[in-house]
């Protein structure tokens, strides 16, 4: 458990060192919104919360896919060897995943204010819509980075892990849309209930899973 | 003459399958009419899938366990006997659709899913074309089928529930249980069942000899 925090420290210091990573991720979230909002060509407020909604979960997915990528990816093989002799495997996913929910956090907040403040704000019960966001995180997190960490060990890995990933991630992204576009709408929270239980469970899912399996990914 | 008695059953199944699915009296009902006969041919189609999948994960867990290149053979033979079967499945549901919904792709929660697990399959085939190395191959493609199954099986089985949908069996639409199976259909659509799974198997089975004739050669 010590293990964990530590790995997570050592990850949020690294990445503190060297901003230009997550700085990167910030300018490609920035740009993609901005080129949204420059397409759609419209005053704020006037998406139909459809396209509203489709278009934000669509841009984080992106954002997601690219920020998760790097953290098996962009690795060198020697790092690999020396994270071997430092931490067990099952500790190493687990670092991962919450670092990359913190990482997704952050993003979708960032992503979030800086969508609603171009392309306006139709939501209608905020809370709900933060709560999702959160288990939006949570959700891209756990499952992208053991597809990242499977992509890392192939050849093309960029275009790998976008199709690795979409395929994985869509039960979870039709929830969470769903959830999502109950917020804007301001329905009831408790219509919302029953998706939100599904995103958990698929959570807990491919989060056990990706425990158990990553020993047998790590070991080459 | 001994081991090859199942395949000649599969042979005869199949053909009392076909001619009896095709010209065997069916229950006259509204709308469905004539298209009720997909149920011999459209439905063991995702049976036999989801049971190929099923087979090929569980020989994935095992070559995890055991790393045999043989369980590496199985996995990715099975799987793809299962992507065929899923292809027909789609093929045969969109046929069914169209005259029955009026539209070969009217975005059921059922189709989507389907469509999505599809490409789950497909992009594991370009990751196992991705990789060089033969072990590494096998066991990354391992992790990767184990865990797409995992992901796969909440689309399949929960999220249909979920929603609303037009298929049988769903949103209070009659289809397969106990209740409104015709009799008269049950002895065709066991027999369909147990004869396409066992054609999958065989097809499965064969492939996996042409591998080892192919390992043999290199």
């Amino acid at each position: 458990m010590s293990g964990v925090i530590n790995f997570i420290k050592k990850e949020v210091l690294l990445e503190w060192r060297q901003r230009y990573a997550i700085n990167g991720i910030l300018l490609y979230l920035v740009s993609t919104i901005f080129i949204c909002y420059l397409s759609f060509n419209v005053k704020a407020n006037q998406l139909n919360p459809v396209t509203w909604n489709a278009l934000f979960w669509i841009i984080l997915l992106f954002t997601a896919i690219n920020a998760v990528a790097k953290s098996f990816i962009q690795e060198k093989e020697g790092k690999f060897l020396y994270y071997y002799w430092l931490i067990k495997p099952q500790e190493l996913i687990v670092a991962r995943i919450c670092y990359n929910a913190v990482l997704m956090l952050v993003l979708a907040f960032m992503g979030f204010v800086m969508y609603s403040l171009v392309l306006g704000n139709p939501i209608h019960d905020p809370f709900l819509f933060i709560v999702n966001l959160l288990m939006a995180a949570v959700s891209f997190s756990s499952a992208l980075t053991m597809i990242s960490a499977i992509a890392s060990k192939a050849n093309n890995n960029q275009t790998l892990m976008a199709i690795l990933g979409f395929p994985v991630i869509l039960p979870m992204l039709l929830m969470i849309i769903k959830i999502s576009k109950n917020a804007l709408d301001g329905i009831e929270r408790s219509a919302s209930y029953n998706e939100m239980l599904t995103l958990l469970a698929i959570n807990l899912i491919v989060g056990a899973v990706s425990y158990l399996l990553f020993p047998y990914l790590w070991r080459s | 003459m001994r081991k090859s008695w199942w395949k000649i059953l599969t042979i005869l199944l199949l053909l009392y399958v076909v001619v009896g699915g095709l010209l065997f009296e069916v229950p006259r009902l509204v709308i469905l009419n004539e298209t009720i006969r997909a149920l011999y041919f459209h439905v063991p189609m995702w049976f036999g899938m989801i049971l190929m999948l099923g087979v090929s994960v569980a020989y994935s867990i095992l070559y995890l366990l055991r790393s045999g290149k043989v369980y590496d053979d199985f996995a990715i033979e099975f799987a793809n006997v299962g992507v065929i079967f899923g292809i027909l499945g789609i093929l045969t549901g969109m046929l069914w659709a169209q005259f029955t919904w009026g539209d070969w792709w009217s975005g059921d929660p059922k189709q989507n899913g389907a469509a999505i697990g599809l490409l789950i399959y497909f992009a594991y085939f370009i990751l196992r074309g991705s990789l060089d190395n033969d072990e590494q191959r096998a066991r990354i493609s391992a992790v990767y089928n184990i865990f797409a199954f995992f992901a796969l099986i909440p689309l399949l089985f929960i999220l249909p529930r979920l929603t609303d949908s037009l298929h049988p069996g769903n949103g209070g639409n009659p289809g397969f249980n106990a209740y409104d199976l015709d009799s008269r259909l049950r002895m065709v659509f066991y027999p369909a069942v147990i004869g396409w799974i066992m054609l999958g198997v065989w097809i499965a089975t064969l492939r996996v000899r042409i591998r080892k004739l192919e390992q043999i050669i290199d």
